[in-house]
């Protein structure tokens, strides 16, 4: 049947906007962490699958393995920074850093193993997993990057696939090899004209232009916001006029953690994922980023938007081989951008 | 006999010995880790030394391997024959994707091998004729002297073999004329292209290297196998190459053995420990190797060897006979115009840097390039050298135009320059940073430097090396590493690289900025020794001591414009200066 087929092609495009809306939100989160702090996130994509596997876990009763992840990372920040302020000289600080730590943990944990066996609604399962996925990206960067902030964008991007790897094995650990899907936070169909519709697309696609809207209001409009932009314009400027780069990095990835597990649960309900999925699906945010050279915001969310379309269409035609479709894609987009790029040879950083 | 050779030799004896000591299982194991360890040490030079990296090395074996897979099996073709011809598919599939990347800032070549590495991936396991996700089998063993390889003992000598051989090609490049160049690009292109580098094509040559040398690890792998199947060519098998080479020390040869030694080894174990640790199966091995990573990045993040060579004997740097010298450029008649600008204009956006600046050069006098912060020296700098070229105006240079040149086309007229702020190689000796200046003047390319058939050259630039480190006083020092220098004496340095190119041209970008008054005082006593050598200069300097006692002419500049121009004194005397410097109209008092 050819993709042109006036029954197939409305579905087909409904679904490529769907899961290019998810795309075009990593490849925004994607593109401000680089720019805020030249790391390239490969684990982007295990966010989103910590999202979802977590939110099926819940579902199931289980506490989701996420728990053991944050309460690990939290230890371990906790004792990070504690070590930091002792070397001040501020061991009453880092007392209470401790202890703080270990309250917020304890806290978390109750309240997760409490809440898991009791079959909450759905929207209350999904604040939760909220809870439980977002912290995860600024703990992240305090354990795993800010130790590495004087490293070069190599560096750190070796980092990062070495944080990938290690996530995805964890994620194996924590939820089994088993691919889970989360059920529609919006059930039904919708009946546009000929097209029908389902109400969880028409949610995600609304959801991901109200979160873009939302990012863009933030960045233009709040101090917060501003000062993210002043550092991804230039680092040191930012430091001197009082922008420190960790609180802007432990922004940052506070941020791409909430997109990553919003992604999550939004993509959950069409696409079965299992622990190794995150790293496909954050490719392809990242082609969509590579489009938009990896600075600019709108250019990698239409982007992402193609990805998803180019990816719809080509899983239905060509099933096999839609991944090396997928990912050739970046070649005429890299020969493009290597012709239009003008090479001034500098100091790198 | 020093330390080091006998270290050698002792290690090659043990190598040559283990194949037949260990038991059999330990063989297996142990020809896995030379064969990655060919891989790793590709990567050693395009990661540690170069600064690029790329996840593809395993898809690159991979070409390699199926290549010789089909036409051994399909086409009957001895292996032997199938080796260049899968080596010659990778280099184009390398060529190529260098040619997509290598303009571009560092992270895109890894991102592209990334796709590339996913993508080839799907390739093997969808297409029916390369046997898909199952493979290939009954690839013929190789045989060598009339005997067939099959037993793991016997192929292990062969692993071993081109495993030394790549090791020790990989160490002639290092010491080589290439290999310092491919050194100089891992902080960016800037110097190296000022000493007449073609970053690009450098890149894209080691690039492909690199991956020539996973296509020969694809070969061996697929004929100790004797099938092939897409899983070891995988992404994540081409990112655990990374991982032996910045675990191991990606900036030294051998931490690739020691890399591939350890993540191999450990491997091995994790894959019997762990699953029985955590009660399921599964590759959990990713997890160690993921923190492993991560540690090394931030506690060692040159790898482990470097922490063994700190213990290791050196070896002692053998100066090699000098034969014959480098050809010397033929000199410009001093009082000829040799550097001519004129109108030049440098615009960035609204914001016009230079505006409409002209001054002639005579060769054998030096010209000081003055004015306060921000009026344009820099900028005028980057526009004659070639490292930012200018939006209108003439620049000319031993006669020719040199307004759109490259800094490395420049660089070869006869034009030589320091950095403001120093651009050495730390790791590298005072000698081998001076010989990088005279990397135009030598011609030994990729292959040559490879195979040491350019040590003719190499002495000779050794010499000449060592002749302008006596000329500037460092010849007592030329053994030790340059990053051990005070900053003064490797502002020194600098001039003496640039020396080594034969200038007709010395360039200065601010000399003195940052030095003590001693160290001041020394670089001025230098500068004035070479003033009387003959050597044109061209001075760009914030320090009125230093530059008022040194130069024949000035070139005052103030907002992007030329203010004025005229000897020291009349320099003093000129008003519109005096108001630039001092911001009032003052009398009576010394421009300081």
């Amino acid at each position: 049947m050819d993709i042109f087929d006036p029954a197939i092609f409305p579905v087909l495009a409904a679904d490529g906007l769907t899961n290019g809306a998810v795309y075009a939100l990593l490849a925004l989160a994607l593109v401000l962490v680089f720019a805020v702090t030249r790391v390239v996130f490969i684990p982007q994509g295990e966010l989103v699958v910590f999202g979802t596997l977590t939110l099926a876990a819940l579902q199931l009763g289980r506490v989701p393995g996420t728990l053991w992840l944050l309460l690990g990372l939290l230890a371990l920040a906790a004792v990070l920074e504690a070590a930091t302020q002792v070397r001040r000289g501020q061991a009453g600080r880092g007392l209470l850093t401790l202890a703080g730590a270990a309250g917020v943990g304890g806290v978390v944990w109750a309240l997760t193993t409490w809440a898991a066996p009791l079959g909450w609604p759905l929207w209350a399962q999904a604040l939760l997993t909220l809870a439980l996925v977002t912290p995860l990206g600024p703990l992240l960067y305090r354990t795993v990057y800010q130790p590495l902030r004087d490293a070069t964008v190599l560096v750190l991007l070796i980092a990062s696939v070495a944080l990938h790897l290690a996530l995805t094995g964890l994620a194996l650990v924590f939820f089994g090899p088993e691919g889970s899907r989360t059920p529609p936070f919006a059930p039904g169909t919708q009946t546009l004209g000929q097209v029908t519709l389902s109400n969880q697309s028409l949610l995600v696609i609304l959801l991901s232009a109200g979160l873009m809207l939302g990012l863009f209001f933030f960045f233009g409009r709040t101090m917060a916001g501003k000062a993210l932009r002043a550092t991804a314009v230039n680092r040191l400027g930012a430091r001197l006029v009082g922008i420190s780069p960790a609180s802007a990095g432990l922004l940052t990835f506070t941020l791409a953690a909430l997109i990553g597990a919003v992604g999550g649960m939004m993509i959950g309900p069409s696409v079965a994922l299992n622990y190794d999925s995150g790293f496909l699906i954050g490719l392809k945010g990242f082609i969509g980023a590579i489009i938009g050279g990896l600075v600019s915001y709108p250019l990698a969310a239409a982007g992402a938007l193609l990805v998803g379309l180019i990816e719809s269409f080509a899983s239905f035609s060509l099933s096999a081989w839609k991944e090396v479709i997928v990912f050739t894609l970046i070649l005429p987009v890299l020969l493009w951008r290597s012709l239009t790029t003008r090479h001034v040879p500098e100091d790198e950083e | 006999m020093n330390g080091r050779l006998v270290l050698s030799v002792v290690a090659a004896a043990v190598a040559l010995a283990l194949p037949l000591v260990l038991p059999l299982f330990q063989v297996t194991l142990l020809v896995n880790i030379l064969i990655f360890a060919v891989v790793a040490v590709g990567l050693v030079l395009l990661t540690g030394i170069v600064g690029l990296t790329s996840f593809g090395q395993a898809a690159f074996m991979g070409v390699s391997a199926y290549t010789t897979a089909l036409l051994t099996t399909q086409a009957g073709w001895n292996p032997w024959l199938a080796l260049p011809a899968g080596l010659a598919l990778t280099g184009l599939v390398a060529w190529l994707l260098g040619l997509l990347t290598l303009r571009m800032q560092g992270h895109y070549l890894p991102l592209a091998t990334i796709a590339w590495g996913m993508s080839l991936y799907y390739v093997f396991g969808n297409t029916p004729a390369l046997g898909g996700f199952t493979g290939l089998t009954n690839i013929p063993p190789l045989a060598a002297f009339g005997m067939n390889l099959t037993s793991p003992r016997a192929f292990a000598y062969l692993a071993l073999l081109a495993l030394g051989l790549t090791a020790l090609g990989a160490q002639f490049l290092l010491s080589s004329r290439t290999g310092r160049a491919m050194r100089a690009l891992r902080s960016g292109p800037l110097v190296a292209e000022a000493f007449g580098v073609n970053a690009f094509r450098l890149r894209v040559q080691v690039f492909v290297l690199a991956a020539l040398m996973a296509g020969l690890a694809g070969w061996l792998y697929a004929h100790s196998q004797r099938f092939v199947n897409p899983t070891p060519f995988s992404l994540q098998a081409g990112i655990e190459y990374l991982f032996m080479a910045v675990v191991g020390g990606s900036g030294y040869v051998w931490g690739a053995l020691l890399g591939s030694g350890l993540i191999t080894g450990l491997r091995e174990w994790l894959r019997g420990v762990l699953p029985e640790l955590l009660g399921a199966q599964g590759n959990f091995e990713v997890i160690v190797f993921g923190v492993l990573v991560i540690l090394t990045l931030q506690f060692a993040r040159r790898g482990l060897w470097p922490l063994l060579e700190r213990v290791l004997p050196q070896a002692p740097l053998r100066l090699l006979p000098e034969r014959n010298r480098l050809p010397a450029r033929q000199k410009p008649v001093p009082g000829t115009p040799l550097l001519t600008v004129e109108h030049a204009v440098k615009q960035f956006g609204g914001l016009r840097a230079v505006n409409d600046v002209s001054f002639e050069l005579r060769a054998g006098e030096i010209l000081g390039l003055i004015g306060p912060n921000g009026a344009g020296k820099s900028t005028l700098f980057n526009l004659v050298t070639g490292v930012n070229p200018a939006t209108s105006g003439r620049v000319t240079f031993m006669g020719r135009d040199i307004t759109r040149l490259t800094a490395g086309q420049i660089h070869r007229l006869g034009l030589s320059r320091t950095f403001q702020h120093v651009h050495l190689l730390p790791e590298l000796s005072l000698l081998e940073n001076a010989m990088m200046g005279g990397y135009a003047r030598g011609r030994a390319g990729l292959l040559a430097s490879l195979l040491h058939l350019e040590r003719r050259e190499e002495a000779a630039l050794q010499h000449e090396a060592l002749r302008q480190l006596e000329r500037v006083g460092l010849e007592e020092q030329a053994h030790i590493l340059a990053g051990n220098l005070p900053l003064g004496q490797q502002r020194v340095l600098e001039v003496a690289r640039a020396l080594v190119a034969d200038p007709a041209l010395l360039l200065l970008d601010e000399p003195a900025a940052g030095l003590r008054y001693g160290e001041k005082g020394e670089l001025a006593a230098l500068l004035r020794r070479l003033r009387d050598e003959g050597v044109t200069v061209l001075l760009v300097e914030h320090d009125m001591d230093l530059v008022m006692g040194l130069v024949d002419r000035l070139v005052v500049m103030n907002y992007g414009e030329k203010l004025a121009e005229g000897t020291p004194s009349e320099i003093r005397a000129h008003p519109a200066v005096r108001e630039a410097y001092l911001g009032a109209d003052v009398s009576g008092e010394e421009v300081a």
